[in-house]
C-alpha cells in the first residue's frame, strides 16, 4: 500500500471532472421536479446523449457541434415524454421507465458504427499565469469549458427559482398545478420547457461521459449514473447548490476510492466500488432531515377541463 | 341607481351531455353586493368562471360600462378590474404570504415594497397578515384573508366571491361582511354566490336565482324570506326536517379524558376529550375546520387506537379495537372527505358498498365474497337514498359530489347502525338533497341509534341536533341544549373570532 501516490490536487481536479455528467443531469431534473413533474427517463436521455454528441463530433470534427447535438439529442428524447404525459396523460412513472429503456435501446442501435473510435479531443482551458499556478491551477483553470458550464448552470437556476417571477410561477405550478391554473398560468407549457430543459442537461451529461470523462463509446457506457442523478435530487431536497454539493461528494468518492483501489488498499474492491452510493446517500439523508419537502404535485397528472 | 357596471346578456355554455348556463342574463350595478344563487350544479361556477375569462361562452356576449368584454384568459379579466376569491382556495401551500399574493399580480412590484403594501391594505381593512408566513401554517380564515387582499391589491371593480363563508366562525363571517360593506361604499361591487340564505338577505342588494342553467328569477333578499328564495331555487316547495322530541334512552357511547395525538404534521391533537350520547340522541359538533375534528372522527371509527376505555360502547371499553371490529359492533361512521376517504374513487359503487358493509350485512363468508348480495345492497342504497346514476357498477369518480355523499351516508344508514358518526353529512350537496340526508340522520335516531353529527354548517346542527358542542383547538366545549342556543353564543364556544377586528377606516 502506497497512499503517497495519491496526489490531492490531480484528486480534487479530476473529482470535477467526475462529477460534472451527474451535475448536469440533476440539475436538470430538479427544473423538471420543481414544475411538477417526475421524469425517471434521465438515464435513458444521457445515454442517447451522449450518442448523439460522439457521433456529431466524430463527423464533424468539433465537440462544440458534438454538445450542442447532444442537448438537442436529450430534449427531442424527452419530447416523447412530453407526448406521453403532457398531452396524452399517460402515467409518469412508467412513461420515464419506458424512455429509459427505448434510450437504451435506441443509443446502441445510433451507436453500432462508433465503437472503437477515438473523438476529437475537447480544449482545457488555458490561461497564462492562471493556469500554470501551483495548487489552484489545476484545481481552478484548468478545466474543460462544460465543467464551468455545468456551475454556471447551477447558478443560474438557483438564482432563477429564489429572485425570479419566472421561477415563482415555476415553483407555483410544482406546488399546485390547479391553482396555478386558475390564476392563469399555462401550466402544460410551463411543463413541457421545463421537461425540454431537463432533457438537454441530461443529454449534456451524457456526452460529458462520452466525449471527455471516458473518450469513447460502448454500449451502455453511462451505467446507472442517471439514477444516481435522480436520488440526488430527492436527497438533495430539490435545492440546487445541494445538488452541487452532492455530485461532488459522489464524484470525490468515485475517484478516490479508484486511487484506493491502484494504490491496493486492503480494503476488498468490491466494498470500494460501493462506498460513494453509501457515503453520498448517507450524507444527504442526513442533511435532508429539515423540513424542506418534494413539491406537492410532484408526478400528479394535470388535466386542465377540471 | 348607480351606473351599470356588467351586463350579461344571454350566455350560453354547453358541456358534453349538460346545458351549464342556458342564455343567463342580468345586470351588476357599480357598488351592488350582488347574489348568485342555486343548488349544485346550477351553473353558477360556470358563469363566473366566464366572467373570469377561465371558461369562453358558447353564445351571449358581456358588456362592461357598456362596452363589449370576452376575457380570453384571467389575465385579461383582471386587468379589466375583474378579481376573484376561490370557493377551493387558489393558494400555495409552500410558498409565503406575498409570493403567492405576487402570483396573483400581473405585474407584482418587488417583494420588499409588496410586503409593505400588503401590511397597508391589510390594516385598512381589518384582516391582520404577516406577508412572509408559509401559507401552509396559516388558518382556513388566514388563507381566506390572503385571498382577499391578493384581489384588493388590484382595486378592483368586481369582486367575485365563491361560497366564502363556509370555512368561517360566525364573528369571522361578521368581520368579512363588514369588509364587503366598506368596498361596496367606495364603489366596488360585489358578485357573491352562497347557498347561505341568511347571509345573503344581510348583505346582498339584489339576487339573481339559477335553476339547471337557467335565470328563473330575481329578488331583493332583504324583502323576501329565506323559504321563499330556497323555494326559488329548488324549483318546488322544500319539506323541512321533522324531528319528534322524546326523551333520551341510556348512554351509547363514552368518551372519558380521551387525549390522542394526530397522526399528520399538520393536525389537531385531542386534549381531554369527554362526552357522552344517549340512544336516540344526535349530538352536534361544531367548529373551525382543522380543530380537531378529523382526528374525531378516527377516534371513533377506529382508524386512531385509544386506551381501551377512553372509548366505551354500551359500556365496553372498545378503545384498542379497529374499525372491523367496531362495525361489528355496531358503531359506524363515515367520513368527510368523499373521494379517497369514505370511498375508493376508482372501484364501482358495488365494490365501495362490499368494503363497508361486508361486516354487518354479510356480504362475504370465509374470505369469499357475494358478489350478489353486494351488488342487491348498493341498489338498494341508490334506490333508497335516490342516488343518480346509471347503475352500481359506476366508479364512484364517476358521480357528483352531492350523490356520493348520499350514496356514503345511506351506506352506513342502512347498515342500522347502534351508533353513526358522521362528519360534514350535507358538505357541497344541494338543499334538497340535503334535507333528505338530515331527515335519514334524524329518521335513525328515532329508531333509537345513538348520532354524532360533526359539522362546520351550523344551521344544520341547529335543526337536527338535540344537544350542541364545539371543539376549538382540540378540546370540546361542554354540550349544550341546542333550544335557546344564540349564534353570539356558539361562536364564543368556537373561540371567537381568532384575532381578526374590525375595519377602522
Amino acid at each position: 500500500m502506497d497512499l503517497s501516490q495519491i496526489n490531492p490536487v490531480l484528486l480534487i481536479a479530476s473529482l470535477m471532472v467526475a462529477a460534472t455528467p451527474i451535475l448536469l443531469a440533476a440539475i436538470g431534473e430538479l427544473v423538471v421536479e420543481r414544475a411538477g413533474v417526475l421524469n425517471l427517463g434521465v438515464e435513458g436521455m444521457m445515454i442517447t446523449g451522449a450518442i448523439c454528441g460522439f457521433a456529431v463530433a466524430v463527423e464533424s470534427g468539433s465537440p462544440l457541434f458534438g454538445f450542442v447535438a447532444a442537448a438537442v439529442g436529450g430534449a427531442v428524447l424527452s419530447l416523447l415524454f412530453v407526448l406521453l404525459t403532457q398531452v396524452a396523460l399517460a402515467n409518469q412513472v412508467a412513461s420515464g421507465l419506458a424512455l429509459t429503456l427505448f434510450g437504451l435501446g435506441l443509443s446502441s442501435l445510433l451507436g453500432q458504427g462508433y465503437v472503437g473510435l477515438k473523438p476529437p479531443p475537447t480544449p482545457r482551458l488555458d490561461i497564462p499565469v492562471l493556469s500554470d499556478l501551483p495548487v489552484v491551477g489545476p484545481i481552478l483553470f484548468s478545466h474543460d469549458p462544460v465543467l464551468y458550464f455545468g456551475i454556471v448552470v447551477v447558478a443560474a437556476t438557483w438564482a432563477l427559482l429564489k429572485f425570479t417571477r419566472a421561477g415563482l410561477i415555476l415553483r407555483a405550478v410544482g406546488e399546485n398545478h390547479d391553482a396555478a391554473h386558475a390564476l392563469g398560468y399555462k401550466v402544460v407549457r410551463i411543463r413541457v420547457l421545463a421537461i425540454l430543459f431537463g432533457g438537454a442537461c441530461a443529454g449534456l451529461g451524457g456526452a460529458y461521459i462520452s466525449l471527455i470523462r471516458v473518450p469513447q463509446w460502448t454500449e451502455g457506457m453511462t451505467a446507472g449514473v442517471g439514477w444516481i442523478a435522480l436520488a440526488l435530487v430527492v436527497f438533495a431536497s430539490w435545492k440546487p447548490w445541494r445538488v452541487l454539493l452532492g455530485a461532488y461528494l459522489f464524484g470525490g468518492l468515485t475517484v478516490l476510492q479508484l486511487n484506493l483501489q491502484a494504490a491496493g488498499v486492503a480494503i476488498p474492491v468490491e466494498y470500494l466500488a460501493m462506498s460513494p452510493y453509501v457515503i453520498t446517500i448517507v450524507v444527504l439523508v442526513i442533511l435532508s432531515a429539515d423540513k424542506s419537502r418534494a413539491p406537492a404535485a410532484l408526478g400528479r397528472v394535470f388535466h386542465a377541463t377540471r | 341607481m348607480s351606473e351599470m357596471l356588467l351586463r350579461i346578456e344571454g350566455l350560453t355554455k354547453a358541456y358534453p351531455g349538460v346545458v351549464a348556463n342556458d342564455h343567463v342574463s342580468f345586470d351588476i350595478a357599480e357598488g351592488q353586493v350582488h347574489a348568485l344563487l342555486g343548488e349544485n350544479g346550477a351553473g353558477k361556477s360556470t358563469l363566473v368562471k366566464m366572467i373570469y375569462g377561465l371558461v369562453k361562452p358558447d353564445s351571449g356576449r358581456m358588456l362592461l360600462r357598456g362596452k363589449p368584454y370576452a376575457p380570453a384568459e384571467p389575465r385579461a379579466a383582471r386587468a379589466d378590474g375583474i378579481a376573484m376569491v376561490f370557493q377551493h382556495f387558489s393558494l400555495f401551500d409552500a410558498l409565503d404570504v406575498a409570493e403567492n399574493i405576487a402570483l396573483g399580480m400581473e405585474t407584482p412590484p418587488p417583494m420588499r415594497d409588496l410586503a409593505r403594501r400588503i401590511r397597508e391594505v391589510s390594516e385598512t381593512y381589518g384582516l391582520p397578515l404577516d406577508p412572509f408566513r408559509t401559507v401552509g401554517d396559516l388558518s382556513a380564515g388566514e388563507r381566506q384573508r390572503v385571498e382577499i387582499i391578493r384581489c384588493l391589491l388590484q382595486d378592483p371593480k368586481l369582486l367575485i366571491m365563491d361560497e366564502p363563508t363556509s370555512v368561517l366562525t360566525p364573528q369571522e363571517v361578521e368581520i368579512l361582511f363588514q369588509t364587503l360593506r366598506k368596498l361596496s361604499a367606495e364603489g366596488t361591487a360585489i358578485l357573491y354566490i352562497s347557498h347561505k340564505l341568511e347571509e345573503i338577505r344581510t348583505l346582498c342588494d339584489h339576487a339573481t336565482v339559477l335553476r339547471l342553467g337557467k335565470n328563473v328569477g330575481e329578488c331583493v333578499p332583504r324583502e323576501t324570506s329565506a323559504r321563499d328564495m330556497a323555494e326559488l331555487m329548488v324549483g318546488s316547495t322544500l319539506k323541512t326536517p321533522e324531528r319528534v322530541a322524546k326523551a333520551p334512552g341510556p348512554v351509547a357511547l363514552e368518551l372519558t379524558g380521551l387525549s390522542v395525538a394526530s397522526p399528520s404534521a399538520f393536525g389537531t391533537a385531542l386534549k381531554n376529550v369527554s362526552v357522552q350520547v344517549s340512544q336516540g340522541e344526535v349530538l352536534g359538533i361544531g367548529g373551525v375546520a382543522g380543530n380537531g375534528q378529523d382526528e374525531l372522527l378516527a377516534v371513533l371509527s377506529g382508524e386512531i387506537r385509544a386506551p381501551r376505555d377512553a372509548v366505551k360502547l354500551d359500556g365496553k371499553g372498545i378503545g384498542t379495537l379497529g374499525p372491523t371490529a367496531r362495525r361489528a359492533l355496531g358503531l359506524l361512521s363515515a367520513p368527510e372527505e368523499r373521494l379517497g376517504h369514505a370511498a375508493a374513487p376508482d372501484m364501482s359503487l358495488t365494490e365501495n358498498a362490499m368494503l363497508t358493509g361486508s361486516v354487518r350485512e354479510g356480504l362475504e363468508r370465509r374470505g369469499f365474497l357475494k358478489w350478489g348480495a353486494a351488488q342487491a345492497f348498493a341498489e338498494r342504497i341508490i334506490k333508497d337514498f335516490d342516488v343518480r346514476t346509471p347503475g352500481p357498477g359506476n366508479a364512484a369518480r364517476a358521480l357528483s359530489g352531492g350523490n356520493l355523499q348520499k350514496f356514503v351516508i345511506g351506506r352506513e344508514v342502512l347498515q342500522r347502525p347502534r351508533v353513526l358518526v358522521v362528519n360534514q353529512p350535507t358538505w357541497g350537496v344541494d338543499a334538497s338533497a340535503a334535507a333528505a340526508i338530515r331527515q335519514a340522520i334524524l329518521d335513525l335516531a328515532d329508531g333509537g341509534a345513538a348520532v354524532i353529527c360533526i359539522s362546520q354548517d351550523l344551521d344544520e346542527l341547529m335543526e337536527i341536533a338535540d344537544r350542541f358542542a364545539a371543539l376549538n383547538e382540540g378540546r370540546l366545549t361542554a354540550p349544550r341544549p341546542t333550544a335557546g342556543l344564540t349564534i353570539d353564543e356558539i361562536g364564543l364556544m368556537m373561540g371567537g373570532a381568532h384575532g381578526m377586528e374590525v375595519a377602522h377606516v
